[in-house]
């Protein structure tokens, strides 16, 4: 059973088209990693997937609430320590295990410490644990390994291993290398919008960019 | 939904939260008033509900566009739409954490800035009341606004312009409260006035407030 169905999506930024036209499905164990220039529409693409902004054409087809949305900001607040950061989001969710997050992305040995105190690349490895509280089968990732060091990045390799092993399964964006051997890689560049190939309005707002 | 709210308390009571800066400026406030006005009960005793309720609501302002600006800025709020709470939930309990760190302060403290403003003794249960049935309003009113200017540059300026003039029932019927207490008189109208609007903003301003949160976050 296919965890993200995606036909013919067309995402706007900013009242102007980026892609167009892409279409793809995703079933339990599987990850999706999405390429493609600078500005094409991939954090657009996912901002679409997870449900922050409406698609301006196609249809996106998942059951309700099975999203774990992962972006640049990580949603950390300074004055929290690094497990109240991560159990705030696992009483949110109402998901998994706090202790369990902080043993997969090593960050037990930080767990008293305030997020103010934590370097670029700690944040994010917290940033990461937070998808592991969410207990949602459908990870959506953008750029998850930006100011990650080579060791991070394989423990994120294997988090996201566990994950796709657990049943669940991830969509990302990401420019790097993650050494996972399984999973797909979808260009985006082929769909890129055309703005002189008809004139249709990218959605109603367009008036108003 | 409870963590969220205790979230957002523990958040304003730590260091850089702002706690305690909306009751420093309503002392401040109205300790200038008597320098302006001169220090006369004649002078102030008139002066002093429609002082009291003004400073309140200018308080109240101060700290509203920490309200999601903050959860904005960090990405809190993208992650809070994705989560299983409607952000109509979520911005219902904004607004009460916002009133139990800037709304409550203010009614603890405003019996003792009507003295300063020689409010007649008779008048502080008025005050008080006033000020607990109307300020919930004055929150949830500011989330809304909050809600229509996150992600704004400079959206603080714009939020006082959009917020202000949405106060001004609720300062019309509070300081009527105060008055007709003051004098003596029966207060159940305003009283009755002030508490349908902020029954009416807390029931229907949470799904405004969401539905321009949803237009902010595309």
């Amino acid at each position: 059973m296919s965890l993200l169905a995606v036909h013919e999506l067309a995402a706007a930024r900013g009242g102007i088209r980026a892609v167009e036209g892409v279409s793809f499905t995703l079933d339990a164990g599987e990850a999706l990693i999405l390429r493609g220039p600078n500005g094409i529409g991939k954090t657009t693409l996912l901002r679409c997937v997870a449900g922050l902004q409406p698609a301006v054409e196609g249809r996106i087809e998942m059951a309700g609430d099975s999203v774990a949305y992962a972006a640049h900001a990580d949603g950390l607040k300074a004055a929290l320590t690094v497990t109240e950061n991560l159990r705030f989001w696992a009483q949110i969710f109402g998901g998994g295990s706090v202790e369990q997050a902080l043993a997969a992305m090593d960050l037990t040995a930080l767990a008293d410490r305030p997020a103010a105190a934590l370097s670029a690349g700690q944040k994010r490895r917290l940033g990461l644990a937070r998808l592991m509280v969410t207990g949602r089968p459908l990870w959506v990732l953008d750029e998850p390994t930006v100011s990650l060091d080579a060791a991070s990045v394989e423990r994120f390799a294997a988090l996201v291993r566990t994950h796709l092993a657990g049943g669940g399964a991830a969509l990302m964006a990401t420019h790097i290398d993650l050494g996972l051997q399984e999973a797909r890689v979808l260009d985006l560049t082929p769909y890129r919008a055309r703005p002189g190939r008809s004139r249709r309005p990218a959605g109603f707002n367009e008036a108003f960019a | 939904m409870i963590v969220l709210l205790k979230r957002d308390l523990a958040l304003a009571t730590r260091a850089g939260g702002g706690f305690g800066l909306a009751v420093a400026f309503f002392l401040i406030l109205c300790a200038m008033v008597p320098f302006g006005v001169g220090p006369e009960t004649s002078a102030l005793r008139p002066i002093a509900p429609g002082i009291l309720w003004v400073g309140a609501l200018l308080s109240c302002l101060l700290s509203l566009d920490r309200i999601f600006a903050l959860d904005y800025e960090d990405g809190s709020l993208d992650l809070l739409a994705t989560a299983p709470i409607p952000l109509e939930g979520v911005t219902a309990l904004k607004a009460l954490a916002h009133w139990i760190t800037t709304g409550l302060p203010l009614i603890a403290a405003a019996p003792v800035f009507g003295i300063l403003l020689h409010l007649p003794g008779q008048a502080t249960g008025w005050l008080i009341a006033s000020l607990l049935i109307g300020t919930p309003a004055l929150s949830m009113l500011g989330a809304f606004g909050a809600a229509i200017t996150v992600g704004l540059r400079r959206g603080g300026l714009l939020l006082s312009l959009l917020v202000l003039p949405l106060y001004i029932p609720t300062l019309i019927f509070g300081t009527e409260i105060i008055r007709r207490g003051a004098e003596g008189g029966d207060p159940t109208t305003p009283i009755l006035f002030l508490a349908g609007i902020t029954a009416g903003v807390m029931a229907l301003v949470p799904f405004a407030a969401a539905a321009a949160l949803r237009v902010n976050l595309r």
